[in-house]
């Protein structure tokens, strides 16, 4: 995988689509632990990051840092900055012509952006409990298909837990029983990369 | 205006909206004023572009003072202060508070022509103990 090999607006439109597609799961989800709100806000945030032809045409590290600006100023709820901040930061830490060392190093780096950002770490039913099993995987030099499959075992892996953060967090116990749809738009997003990015490799 | 400003930030704009005006009628015209509420969509929720822009109307050189409502409201405040970024985000605090009393306390203080640090620690007062940073 080299940056130059990336096909950036493929990749944009892949995580619009797949967000766009399960959009009104994540607001059912979000509508039993949360404010109803995550589909509608990460369809916004996406298909305005698709609408700026602009973004696909720079380096890749201008481009993931335009994509999390964008996010920041158009998700609306937490999960704007949340992602906004990932994007952001994966930009800032990848170096003009990552490997995939660099890409796993960034990767992590910009998962603890979230944490701190958040001011969540692992365990407290939210996307971080995708992130993080991720970014670990990643830097294990596991296939895309392996990290797709922890991806999205990680998300259910957030049904049993007891919301400690985020909206989530008010209802207690009665948080247990539900995926978190945080967790599980992250599983998404890494599917939707894993294969444009895995179709490459 | 040499005053600390205050901004109000809730997920709805008539919980803003409403805050203001509470706060107007204790304060008159001493403190500049801003709020917003609502998502960029227009549903509930907040929105950094809104909340950096509210700054602004409200920004005293003695600092700004932010009553938020829930979770995302905070981190979409966090995020818009980031980005507004130095010096001027030195001079912007976040209140751990109530939105409607923090921003009626914060204000009365400000009006007095109180330090940002005295008009925030007045507004902490308010929290519970427990969620006082």
């Amino acid at each position: 995988m080299t940056a130059a090999s990336i096909d950036l607006k493929g990749l944009i439109a892949a995580v619009a689509d797949v967000i766009a597609a399960h959009a009104d799961e994540l607001t059912d989800l979000d509508r039993a632990i949360g404010d109803g709100d995550h589909g509608l806000n990460m369809k916004r945030g996406f298909e305005a990051v698709r609408a700026d032809a602009a973004i696909a045409e720079k380096p890749l590290p201008d481009a993931l840092k335009a994509v999390g600006t964008k996010l920041v100023m158009t998700v609306g709820g937490a999960s704007g900055p949340l992602y906004g901040t990932l994007f952001l930061a994966l930009g800032k830490e990848l170096p003009a012509e990552p490997d995939r060392a660099s890409f796993a190093a960034a990767l992590t780096k910009a998962v603890d952006a979230v944490a701190a950002r958040g001011k969540s770490e692992q365990g407290q039913k939210t996307m971080l409990d995708v992130l993080y099993p991720v970014a670990l995987a990643f830097a294990a030099d596991r296939s895309m298909a392996e990290i797709v499959t922890i991806a999205e075992e990680s998300a259910v892996a957030t049904k049993p837990i007891k919301a400690t953060r985020g909206r989530a967090s008010f209802l207690g116990d009665r948080s247990i029983g539900h995926v978190d749809p945080g967790a599980r738009s992250s599983a998404l997003i890494v599917r939707a990369v894993a294969e444009v990015i895995g179709g490459a490799a | 205006m040499t005053n600390v400003g205050i901004v109000i930030v809730s997920h709805s704009p008539k919980v803003a909206e409403g805050t203001a005006d509470l706060v107007r009628q204790m304060v008159g015209e001493e403190v500049q004023l801003a709020w917003c509420g609502g998502d960029p969509g227009g549903g509930l929720g907040t929105s950094v572009e809104a909340i950096m822009a509210a700054i602004d109307r409200a920004w005293s050189e003695a600092g700004v003072a932010v009553l938020v409502d829930l979770g995302g409201a905070q981190t979409n405040s966090e995020m818009a202060i980031e980005m507004i970024g130095e010096p001027r985000s030195g001079k912007i605090v976040i209140c751990k508070a109530p939105i409607v009393e923090g921003a009626v306390v914060a204000a009365t203080e400000a009006s007095s022509g109180a330090a940002l640090t005295e008009v925030v620690a007045v507004a902490h007062e308010l929290a519970p103990a427990n969620e006082r940073g």
